[in-house]
């Protein structure tokens, strides 16, 4: 499959960059702002589910607790904003990397991975909905600051852009995993786990790698919601939904490559909102869409709008080197 | 006598009821082609497997250059130079021909640049040279023997273990898969190889050890070996040594 | 806090409970016995095969033991299509897609409740839904004991089917060896769509049995599903015997959870127990050795 290469992640990114400089439309801003961030956590899925090839039913388990940790630092022990989403991610990873540690070392993979990663993800829910620390039932309200040092602002565009670079940052980490050692170790465990131990792969210390960058970049984006949205309680944070987009967004968009989840996160995005202006927002309508771009993009291009694009491509070249031919026929 | 390279010690497997592997011991000394045969069933592709670290033998310890390795899993193995290929070819179907083989580079090389070169030789040296960018699921049956046998190489091992590399091949498949076999023994590699096909055991192999219902029955010269009563009963079945004797000896 | 008039009642209600668990597991198991999958909609079908319960009531003015006469073939269509016509094609055989395809149809029915019926509780209000049985060391309500009573009944007559039918045969063929079957003439395609049916009809009876004493929202169905999960890995996936017992087990677990630590934890006690299973005994109490 050709790969993404800098150039065109830089040209992708910096596209996308100027758009707030095009419109102060509130509500492009805010779609894409909510697209990009799940881009963020699809790219992390995508990390651990796309080129390790273990599908995680929970990552909820790393937004929220990126979520959380922020919120809470923040509110409860009065810790710098941007202090507060750093250890977040650090949170994230780390949680991360005690669930694959569990399930790794157990040796669980295929369903009994995702059947894991799915308990984790509820029990977390669980109990963010009943202890103090999380604000129980009600949840955390992070109080308004609108500074750049409480990481909050005025206007939409500083958000706009930090989620970009957020982004721009985890394309380029899943870019350099791409032409790395670590990356051609962790598909060969995706392809093949007894062949690739025989040939000297860590199985197990590789999993354990990309679950832990899988968690931080999804910790991220949970960070990132934490300050947007000023709001976090159980359902969100740990919630099926956000379990869902995440594996949602790469899969449509192109599993295993660079560009996929963001490619997905918008598509998938875009095609909720058409259908909640065609037929009326109401709960439950667009997770009912999510769903059948689920099993459609399974059923029709599992290897996503990604694929489509490069098989489009390609029969453009052929078509174009068919060219002499076809003008002195 | 000096330190054999690999050296099997009183190692049994049991499988609930099952033994499959029963007291075998034998020891390889570096360089030179070894051939473990024996009919189906024998235990042969389980004691590669607890060779290389994928079962743990029930009994018995595994010796490597004096030290014990018996427990050892088999990434830990392949970084000491004892590479195993697998029965059933087992290719990263989702990957290039050539990403395959780097993977097993990687071993030795950190940086992409020179695992992917490493790859490219290797390639060339078993005959994937044209085949690098093609997916390695549209390999024939041979290509892919070809592209096991490469991904072991490109690790640079000391020790190969072959399981059935040329099962399946046609003739000529064979008559080009041989030579490369012998090659590699001749820079250096220690091969020890599972096989059937009787006439490469005997074109290739130094020594040959014999396994039947899992214990070891026979070992020495190849000729020697073929000409074993008892390797002759258990292929042919009971009293087929006599049999042979008396109509004027087995026709090798 | 440990006397029997309480720790008594508390196991009865669990093991009543348990048995339409083990009847929820029971379909699970055998779609996993059979086809090696697991079905993340299952969740999502008991959550539609409650609100048809209640709509027939509701509607129709069927009394849901009535109503299982007719929503258990419909549900066993229903099954049978969704594995024929979109799980078995859209997969096209590997196991990853099969997980996202089961996902992806789960979020799809149950948030089409959603959206047609909104995220209110609603529950039955039946006649002899409050009657109990005295049974001298607890009251037990007469509804439960039914359902009890009920599991047993359409577990034996899963076993008859399973030992004695054609169907039924063919069934443990190609759960235990799908190429021999192919090659003996089964169509397993069919056979798959059939157990998948079963499964889908054994969420309708257990529908229609938990209706008079449970409620119905959109998302009642996730509770379910992560409860026969557990049962099913706890008892050994594939294994009936496992699914029954298993239910039972856990039933009472969480009756006695929700008594010592209250409705939230306890379902965490539910949840400890199935990441401690798969972390530790993937294979379960019955199962074979993953």
């Amino acid at each position: 499959m050709r790969q993404a290469s800098i150039a065109h992640i830089l040209l992708v990114v910096a596209a996308l960059a100027i758009v707030p400089l095009l419109t102060a439309s509130n509500v492009v801003l805010n779609f894409l702002i909510v697209a990009l961030m799940i881009a963020l956590v699809g790219q992390g899925w995508n990390v651990l589910g796309g080129y390790g090839g273990q599908y995680s039913f929970g990552h909820a388990a790393f937004f929220g607790t990126g979520a959380y940790v922020t919120a809470i630092l923040q509110t409860r022990y009065g810790v710098n904003a941007w202090a507060a989403f750093a250890l977040g991610i650090a949170g994230g990873a780390l949680v991360g990397g005690a669930i694959g540690a569990l399930a790794f070392r157990s040796g669980l993979r295929g369903s009994y991975f995702a059947l894991v990663t799915l308990a984790f993800a509820e029990v977390l829910r669980i109990v963010a909905s009943v202890v103090p620390i999380t604000g129980a039932g009600v949840g955390i309200l992070i109080t308004l600051d609108l500074r750049a040092q409480a990481f909050q602002f005025q206007s939409r565009a500083p958000f706009f852009w930090i989620i970009l670079a957020l982004v721009a940052v985890s394309l380029v980490i899943v870019r350099l995993i791409e032409q790395s050692r670590f990356g051609a170790w962790l598909l060969a465990v995706r392809e093949n786990e007894d062949a690739a131990k025989a040939l000297g792969v860590d199985a197990a210390r590789v999993k354990l790698a990309a679950m832990t960058i899988s968690a931080a970049i999804t910790a991220a984006a949970g960070g990132f919601y934490a300050q947007y949205f000023l709001f976090v309680d159980s359902g969100i944070a740990y919630g099926p939904w956000i379990s869902i987009e995440a594996l949602l967004a790469p899969i449509v968009g192109g599993i295993g490559t660079v560009l996929g989840p963001l490619i997905g996160a918008l598509a998938v995005r875009t095609l909720g909102e058409i259908t909640k202006l065609a037929i009326g927002d109401a709960p439950g309508l667009d997770l009912v869409v999510y769903g059948s771009m689920l099993v459609l993009v399974v059923a029709f291009a599992p290897q996503g709008i990604a694929s489509l694009l490069a098989e489009l491509r390609a029969r453009l070249t052929r078509w174009r080197a068919s060219a002499p031919e076809r003008t002195n026929a | 006598m000096p330190e054999p390279l690999l050296r099997v010690e009183r190692v049994s497997k049991r499988f609930g009821g099952l033994l499959a592997v029963d007291d075998a011991s034998f020891a390889v000394a570096a360089g030179g082609i070894t051939a473990l045969i024996g009919p189906n069933g024998a235990g042969k592709t389980t004691l590669f497997s607890i060779i290389s670290g994928f079962l743990a033998p029930s009994r018995g310890r595994i010796f490597h250059r004096g030290a014990d390795i018996t427990r050892m899993p088999p990434y830990l193995l392949a970084r000491r130079g004892i590479v195993r290929t697998f029965q059933t070819v087992q290719p990263f179907a989702g990957l290039s021909v050539h990403e395959n083989i780097a993977v097993g580079a990687h071993l030795s090389r950190r940086s992409r640049a020179e695992a992917l070169d490493r790859a490219a030789q290797v390639a060339s040296t078993v005959g994937l040279g044209d085949l690098l960018d093609r997916p390695a699921a549209s390999l024939t049956a041979a290509g892919r023997k070809r592209l096991e046998l490469a991904r072991a190489l490109a690790t640079g091992p000391e020790l190969l273990l072959l399981d059935e590399v040329l099962a399946g091949l046609n003739p000529p498949e064979l008559t080009t898969m041989v030579p490369t076999i012998r090659a590699l023994a001749e820079r250096g590699v220690t091969i020890v190889m599972i096989e059937h096909v009787m006439q490469a055991v005997m074109s290739l192999a130094g020594q040959v050890f014999v396994l039947v219902e899992g214990r070891v029955v026979a070992a020495g010269a190849p000729a020697s070996v073929v000409g074993d009563p008892r390797v002759i009963e258990a292929y042919l079945g009971h009293g087929a040594a006599a049999r042979l004797a008396a109509a004027g000896g087995p026709n090798v | 806090m440990l006397s029997p008039v309480i720790l008594i009642p508390a196991v009865l209600n669990g093991l009543l409970t348990g048995a339409v668990y083990a009847l929820v597991a029971l379909g699970l198991t055998l779609i996993y016995g059979v086809l090696h999958i697991i079905n993340f909609a299952h969740g999502a079908l008991l959550t539609a095969a409650l609100f048809a319960a209640f709509f027939a009531h509701q509607l129709l003015g069927l009394d849901p033991y009535l109503a299982a006469v007719a929503l258990t073939p419909l549900f066993f269509a229903l099954g049978y299509a969704l594995q024929r016509f979109v799980i078995g094609p859209a997969a096209h055989g590997e196991d990853r897609n099969i997980l996202l395809v089961t996902l992806g149809i789960a979020v799809v029915i149950e948030n089409a409740l959603l959206y047609a019926f909104r995220a209110d509780t609603r529950t039955l209000n039946l006649a002899y839904a409050f009657e109990v049985l005295d049974l001298g060391v607890a009251l037990v309500a007469v509804p439960r004991a039914l359902a009890f009573l009920s599991v047993l009944v359409v577990a034996l007559l899963l076993w008859l089917v399973l030992s004695f039918t054609d169907t039924g045969k063919a069934i443990r063929a190609v759960a235990k060896e799908k190429l021999g079957a192919e090659l003996s003439g089964i169509d397993v395609a069919h056979i798959y769509a059939v157990t998948f049916g079963l499964g889908t009809a054994c969420l309708a009876v257990a529908a229609c049995l938990l209706i008079p004493t449970y409620y119905v929202n959109p998302h009642v169905g996730n509770a379910f599903v992560l409860i026969a999960f557990t049962i099913v890995v706890l008892g050994g996936m594939g294994s009936v015997v496992g699914a029954l017992v298993g239910g039972l087990l856990i039933g009472v677990v969480e009756s006695l959870c929700g008594l010592y630590l209250g409705e939230s934890l306890g379902q965490i006690g539910i949840f400890a127990i199935f990441i401690l299973v798969l972390l530790l005994r993937p294979s379960g109490l019955f199962g074979e050795r993953a």
